[in-house]
């Protein structure tokens, strides 16, 4: 039998790291690839520092990490990290994700995506990966406008928002990308912001050590286009950084949802949390359930024996 | 059926027996009944008797019911096409005999069930009607009203008993049928069998026997072209796919859901077809070639995606099951009319490989070559078949499995070095290395589908855009320069060459023929690679004095095919005319006779 993608002889990723004696951890310096691109004082930045921090911390290895994107501002991501990397079509990060998730279990899948490129044309990728709980992290870096075509409205744009498509101010109602998330199924929904790098660093590592599909709702000032629009979530500009309470139940459903679901600026942490089976882990299983039949035979002997019965 | 080679000794009560050497048998009835399960049976029994065999189904997009029907051809020599006119006709309904009495050679049997049939008198003269009230006698063979259900196992028996066929052979046939089922379910079937069987033959006027087949020893076997393309794509070492519903591609996706997870591997039902060309580029980039597929309106969704695998020279394999369009069009009718969306379609200037496999064999053998040049080439394969190809049922000679079948496994030993856009690669042909592999000095690839630099790093060089164009344009070229010139069916030189491509090959082969035989300098070319396109054709074409493009789909704008319009272009050859269709059937081969002749006078 050939090697099983979906069963890898390569040491799945939350099977115990063997002891790499000769490798030190990556620095900075090896991690980091191309200047960004983006505009000086963007958000984004500091969430490309932090990302950078997780492979330094957790001694990520660059072979082992495909970091993977969709269009917009936010991804232009891959081609600053020294790894595999794809910069996919607009909106469609998760189901290239998806891809490399089923079939290589020994790899990292992050992607990384924004407000449009997610939630709008990607809208129903979002709900789809997150129901099936395909093993990865998708870090949405929300600015609540499109950047890189310069001031639209975006799928998290507040009411009343000026840009260049709704010059008297926006008027459809924005998503609530976390609630969205808890609704259609997500296993791990989490709310963070770019201010605050300490606990972007602490959610995306609790996202990455959730074995399912782990969401981080990121938020992210776009100084270009949407000065100030966090300024209510950051206490440097006077505003509040409401961390759920330490009392919350991660598991309670319907306690995560009226978390999520608070005016701005909103309630930042772990929403919900929950362990269910992951699609991954399903398709191993069917695969077992099939293959249990033809222990031991070559992949043409098993397509031999469909042939026989087609004569 | 018109071979009749001798009349031997009357058997059994019957008229007459004759020896044929083929026979074409239409069933006619509604979708829910059951014939193509008849149709099936006597192309597996064929496939095992050695003899060849090609079938033809219609059925009707509604959800249930609906006139279907099944044509099947079985000869003892060689079969090219389904047949234009049938033998024998079974009709279960006034519409089916009224509908299909067309179909019916000139003397040749209709056989219908007189429960729901009334002949009409006016063509008795010309059809030899055999009226058996196949409903009731069901009933009473296997109790029940039952709905009908039934009575296409008893026809088979009749059919059995017609043309004296193996019957033990078609027992075990219904038995590996109902294998799995109720015991009772088996026994009623070979209940009705038996009683359609029991028939008196003095009933049938006639009953036949096939001439020894000529291909004696060699093990066939037997599957339409959607399952000959599923097991091609195992066998070239795919374990990987991912799709959306959509008819006739659907079949493919079902078979490779159930079947890839014995090799260890999976196929993703997705949420659309975006997301489903998305998830099979996603695994292709971990590491080995997927594929996807889909028919009509699912491809063209699948379009901007086809343009990021030639940016970022991404191995994939597309299966397009043509079926009629534009837009929903004609869901479950053939049509060739995709060709240019598979050769072009998308924005900017993005060369893919395009093949077409010319009949049932062809899908499994060019399924494993679409593998073969996706990963060589780095480039997605756009595979184009059609709804005719895709349900027809052939036999053919067994594969030698342990040969053909291919590991695929993709190799993480670390490399040094790599550039995945390598501009000094021989004939722009580069290949990925895959994640998970260490690259030592530490410079990680990117596929991207924005113009890049030889890393994938982006770039608004236009100097790069246009080396870049180069190499994806070259790799192809090489490729073509790797293809065999096509073989010509017929003289190399003489008045008429047609040129087909895909699933008309075996009508276009029997209009060589017929056309030969009345004495008419007639040949044919078939085109399995579409794009590129393999070179020496003009040395072809400068052998004929018309060259006639044969193709389902419309004449176009400026009078020629989709092919026609590529020939033309890059031959500027004003002798290349088309001959076009599109009812959504197969050509019959007095079709493209009749066109050969309307051509020639014009």
């Amino acid at each position: 039998m050939s090697q099983a993608l979906t069963e890898n002889p390569v040491v799945p990723i939350n099977a115990p790291q063997p002891v790499t004696g000769e490798r030190k951890g990556l620095t900075k310096k090896e991690i980091a690839a191309d200047h960004p691109t983006w505009c000086p004082g963007c958000g984004d930045f500091s969430i490309l520092a932090l990302y950078f921090k997780l492979i330094e911390k957790r001694k990520l290895w660059h072979e082992k990490i495909t970091t993977i994107s969709g269009i917009g501002c936010s991804s232009r991501f891959p081609y600053f990290v020294q790894s595999h990397g794809a910069h996919f079509l607009h909106g469609r990060a998760l189901p290239f994700a998806s891809g490399v998730s089923l079939s290589r279990p020994d790899l990292h899948v992050f992607a990384f995506s924004g407000d449009g490129d997610a939630f709008s044309i990607g809208g129903n990728h979002f709900t789809h990966t997150a129901r099936k709980n395909i093993k990865m992290t998708l870090v949405v870096m929300d600015n609540q406008v499109y950047g890189l075509t310069k001031k639209q409205t975006s799928p998290t744009s507040p009411l009343g928002f000026k840009s260049k498509t709704d010059t008297w101010g926006a008027v459809d109602y924005p998503i609530n990308p976390s609630k969205q998330a808890i609704a259609v199924g997500a296993t791990f929904v989490a709310r963070t912001s770019a201010s605050n790098p300490n606990h972007v660093l602490a959610t995306m590592e609790a996202a990455m050590d959730h074995d399912g599909f782990s969401f981080v709702h990121c938020l992210s000032e776009c100084v270009e286009f949407y000065e100030g629009a966090f300024d209510a979530a950051n206490p440097r500009k006077g505003g509040a950084f409401n961390e759920i309470p330490k009392t919350h139940d991660v598991t309670d459903e319907l306690a995560a949802y009226k978390l999520a679901g608070a005016d701005f600026p909103g309630n930042f942490g772990i929403f919900y949390k929950v362990n269910k089976p992951t699609k991954n882990v399903k398709e191993v299983e069917i695969n077992k359930a099939a293959q249990s039949k033809f222990a031991g035979q070559k992949d043409w002997q098993i397509l031999q024996k469909t042939f026989d019965r087609m004569k | 059926m018109s071979d009749t080679v001798s009349d031997a000794p009357t058997a059994g009560g019957a008229k007459k027996v004759s020896r044929i050497s083929e026979a074409v048998i239409r069933i006619a009835g509604n979708s829910q009944d059951g014939i193509q399960a008849i149709g099936g049976f006597l192309a597996r029994l064929a496939g095992r008797s050695e003899q060849e065999v090609m079938t033809f189904m219609t059925i009707p997009s509604t959800i249930s019911g609906g006139p279907s029907i099944f044509q099947v051809r079985i000869g003892s020599g060689e079969v090219l096409t389904s047949g234009d006119d049938a033998d024998v006709l079974l009709a279960f309904y006034q519409h089916s005999y009224e509908g299909h009495i067309n179909s019916l050679k000139k003397r040749g049997v209709v056989l219908y069930d007189s429960d729901h049939v009334t002949p009409k008198p006016e063509w008795e003269n010309d059809y030899r009607h055999v009226g058996i009230p196949i409903s009731s006698l069901t009933v009473e063979a296997i109790g029940g009203t039952a709905k009908d259900k039934g009575k296409n196992i008893y026809s088979l028996g009749l059919i059995a008993r017609m043309f004296d066929l193996n019957v033990t052979k078609l027992e075990k046939l219904i038995g590996e049928r109902f294998t799995g089922k109720d015991a009772s379910i088996l026994n009623n079937a070979l209940a009705a069998f038996h009683a359609g069987y029991a028939n008196s033959p003095s009933n049938l006027l006639e009953t036949f026997q096939f001439a020894e087949s000529q291909k004696k020893g060699v093990p066939q076997v037997v599957m339409n072209g959607n399952e000959a393309i599923a097991f091609g794509l195992i066998a070239g070492g795919v374990r990987f796919g991912a799709g959306y519903p959509i008819t006739p591609w659907t079949d493919i996706m079902e078979i490779l859901r159930r079947e890839l997870p014995k090799y260890g591997g999976s196929f993703i039902q997705c949420e659309d077809e975006i997301a489903s060309i998305s998830m099979a580029l996603g695994a292709s980039f971990a590491g080995r070639v997927a594929v996807t597929g889909s028919s009509g309106p699912g491809i063209s969704l699948k379009t901007e995606a086809i343009g990021w695998a030639v940016m970022a020279e991404m191995p994939l394999i597309v299966i397009n099951v043509q079926r009629g369009g534009p837009s929903t069009g004609m869901p479950t009718n053939i049509e060739q009319s995709d060709l240019n969306i598979a050769t072009f379609g998308g924005h900017g200037d993005a060369p893919r490989v395009v093949l077409a496999p010319a009949n049932v064999e062809d899908c499994f053998y060019m399924a494993i070559e679409a593998v073969n040049v996706a990963r060589k080439y780095s480039v997605p394969v756009m595979f184009l078949t059609d709804q005719g190809i895709a349900t027809r049922i052939e036999a053919f000679a067994a594969p030698d499995l342990e040969k053909v079948c291919q590991d695929i496994t993709p190799d993480l030993t670390p490399v040094p070095a790599h550039k995945p856009y390598d501009l000094s690669a021989s004939d722009g042909v580069t290949q990925h290395v895959k994640p998970g592999t260490r690259i030592l000095d530490g410079k990680y690839p990117i596929a991207t589908g924005l113009e890049h630099d030889e890393y994938g790093h982006p770039t608004g060089s236009p100097k790069l855009h246009m080396q870049m164009n180069a190499k994806r344009r070259k790799k192809l070229q090489a490729f073509g320069a790797t293809l065999p010139v096509p073989k010509i069916y017929g003289p190399p030189e003489g008045n008429v060459l047609l040129v087909g491509w895909g699933s008309t090959e075996g009508p276009l082969c029997e209009a060589v023929d017929r056309s030969r035989a009345a004495g008419d300098s007639v040949s044919s070319l078939h085109l399995r690679h579409i794009n590129p396109l393999p070179n020496g054709l003009e040395n072809i074409f400068s052998g004929f004095n018309h060259v006639f493009v044969v193709e389902m789909n419309d004449e176009g704008l400026y009078g020629y095919g989709q092919l026609g319009a590529v020939l033309r272009a890059r031959y500027c050859e004003a002798k290349i005319q088309g001959i076009n269709k599109t009812d959504g059937l197969t050509w019959k081969v007095k079709e493209i006779l009749e066109n050969i002749k309307t051509k020639l006078r014009q």
